[in-house]
């Protein structure tokens, strides 16, 4: 089964030892390492600490600082050392463009995900935890919020909020719950009545205690695999959104802004756009993708022994 | 039964939260429809003719009768019945995305199982890997990308267009399949994938092999027969992806469907084309989950519906 205790009721069984007060951590320990084992778990998440380091870099205008500025001189100038995809209509580089796109993407990621997992673990935990009313109104929320088709709700919710990066992140954030809350809230449904619950109740635990420091922490590779989901799932919305003039500014550099223009200088032909922000885009997503599957692997209690 | 009248509050939910949207955040609409130059007497008789002038339950009730009676008035931008604009776009909808979202169902089920049967081999992780692989490039850049080169470059299809007829139109229709197929190769075979690799691991299948049957016949009589119960479900619950999923492609393609309506509607910030959008795909949504879940108690006897 996939109960995280069965692993201590196995190891006790192997060493004959009794469990140790360290038994959650060493679930834990279990799955990082078997990510470790993962080679293409380990190289995605080094790929995925590169890409940030380069973002903070370009946020702290240590790297490409002149990205943003136009040079009609040099518009649509050919690859050269200097611009490896050539510049854009308005002479800017097209690599600093993309690089600081990495920016735009990951604090949309990072932002929207983080919004979404809160409020999809805090509802997913109460309406598992409780159920009956609180159940009731958790999942006629969710029900509502899903039947709306997200290229409808987003849009509407940015038309209310304005344009603009932070209100991409809310509306991402806002929309994008949906799927946590009802895995959490199966999970919680699972979890209340099983012994180390109920052992937790027999020694006095409130409410909180039990939802927050029992039950949550088995749950928690749900939390850890929908971030990443989301994470994802958030930079590609924001790419559609700019492309349809939904998203971001259009003076903040962003890879659906690139596109966009590739749109019009395909034909001419100036690759530079597309190719730029579809090379930096599918690396980023790569990584993330290949990233999530091997920790989903590693903190699936079902692949243990495998 | 039951589950037939839980619709209700869900609509009414879905209501209620397109009318907070539109209706009290969305700003002064007969404002925005007026344009910028017209005169407070103009704005006015717009605000009268538009039914804003009257109170906000009064408005929101309007809004449920014209719900209800399927009369959702004429469109802000062109004047058009939004009733006659929605049954006019459906037709091109739907011969654009059922196609190609019935043969990558069976296209993919097919590759998933064998995915499975090879679990751990070389051909196994490099669909996973290629299916991530594809999920990591943005869907504009696909037909951005194929738009140029089978059409532009390639002038195997034409590049955008469209023929009324229903014979004549496929001609159009040919590359947008590709495309839709395409997009759907990734994501489907990745949850076809999980969904019988679950069953993969059941104690039946166990039971199967033990007892001496054939791999092959567990995995075509025992593992996917099991396995076609979520998969139909999954499969009801994307269908009305056939309406809603098609809005970028008929955007890039000229095709005058519903996205293609939806687009031009957010554009003009079309209200009242925006709130029928809306309730009519939140209710298809709501119709199929319903039919899933019957459907799924049909075929599996140990699931009762209340």
């Amino acid at each position: 089964m996939s109960s995280p205790t069965a692993s201590t009721t196995l190891d006790t069984a192997t060493t004959g030892l009794a469990p140790t007060s360290s038994h959650r951590n060493s679930l834990w320990w279990d799955a990082f390492r078997r990510f470790k084992k993962s080679r293409v778990g380990v190289i995605s998440f080094f790929v995925i600490i590169a890409y940030i380091t380069v973002a903070i870099l370009a946020a702290l205008g240590l790297i490409f600082p002149n990205a943003q500025m136009p040079n009609q001189a040099e518009a649509y100038a050919s690859i050269s050392w200097s611009h490896p995809f050539g510049t854009d209509i308005f002479g800017r580089d097209i690599l600093g463009r993309a690089v600081h796109g990495i920016v735009t993407a990951i604090s949309i990621g990072l932002l929207a995900s983080t919004l979404s997992l809160v409020i999809g673990l805090v509802l997913g935990a109460l309406a598992g935890y409780f159920g009956g009313k609180v159940d009731g109104f958790v999942v006629w929320l969710y029900t509502t919020v899903d039947s709306i088709p997200y290229i409808l709700l987003i849009p509407s919710l940015t038309f209310v909020l304005g344009r603009g990066l932070i209100n991409v992140f809310i509306a991402v954030g806002l929309t994008s719950w949906v799927t946590t809350a009802r895995l959490v809230r199966g999970e919680f449904f699972k979890h209340k009545n099983r012994e180390y619950v109920i052992a937790a109740h027999a020694i006095g635990a409130g409410n909180r205690r039990k939802i927050f420091g029992h039950i949550l922490p088995n749950v928690a590779h749900i939390a850890f695999v929908q971030f990443g989901l989301g994470f994802v799932s958030a930079i590609k919305i924001e790419v559609i959104l700019s492309y349809l003039g939904l998203g971001v500014d259009p003076s903040q550099p962003s890879w659906g802004l690139m596109i966009d223009d590739a749109k019009n200088e395909l034909a001419r032909p100036y690759w530079g756009n597309l190719a730029a922000a579809t090379l930096f885009m599918f690396g980023l997503i790569l990584a993330f993708n290949l990233f999530n599957d091997a920790l989903r692997e590693a903190l699936d209690p079902k692949m243990k022994n495998k | 039964m039951r589950r037939t009248l839980y619709m209700i509050p869900i609509l009414i939910g879905v209501t209620l939260l397109t009318f907070v949207l539109f209706n009290i955040f969305g700003g002064d609409p007969a404002q925005r429809f007026a344009g910028k130059h017209a005169t407070v007497e103009q704005v006015q008789t717009i605000r009268a003719e538009l039914g804003l002038d009257r109170s906000l339950p009064e408005q929101y009730l309007f809004f449920v009768k014209q719900i209800v009676t399927f009369d959702y008035g004429r469109s802000w931008a062109s004047k058009q019945l939004i009733s006659t604009m929605i049954t006019d776009g459906l037709s091109a909808t739907l011969s654009l995305t059922a196609p190609a979202f019935f043969a990558s169902i069976l296209f993919c089920i097919g590759l998933a199982l064998f995915s499975v049967y090879g679990r751990g081999t070389i051909f196994d992780r490099g669909t996973v890997v290629v299916c991530l692989a594809l999920l990591s490039i943005s869907s504009l850049v696909y037909i951005l990308g194929l738009q140029y080169l089978l059409a532009f470059k390639g002038g195997l299809f034409p590049i955008s267009g469209w023929d009324p007829s229903l014979t004549g139109r496929w001609e159009y229709l040919a590359l947008p399949w590709i495309i839709l197929f395409v997009l759907n190769i990734g994501p489907n075979i990745l949850i076809y994938r999980t969904v019988i690799m679950d069953e993969a691991f059941q104690d039946y299948v166990r039971t199967a092999r033990a007892k001496g049957l054939a791999e092959k016949r567990v995995y075509a009589k025992h593992i996917l027969k099991n396995a076609m119960i979520p998969i139909i479900t999954v499969i009801v619950i994307e269908m009305p992806f056939l309406i809603t999923g098609s809005v970028l492609l008929e955007n890039f393609f000229g095709i005058p469907g519903l996205g293609g309506t939806l687009i031009k509607a957010l554009n003009d910030s079309d209200f009242p084309t925006i709130k029928a959008f809306t309730v009519i795909s939140a209710m298809t949504y709501m119709i199929f989950n319903l039919l899933a879940d019957v459907l799924y108690s049909l075929v599996d006897p140990r699931v009762k519906l209340s």
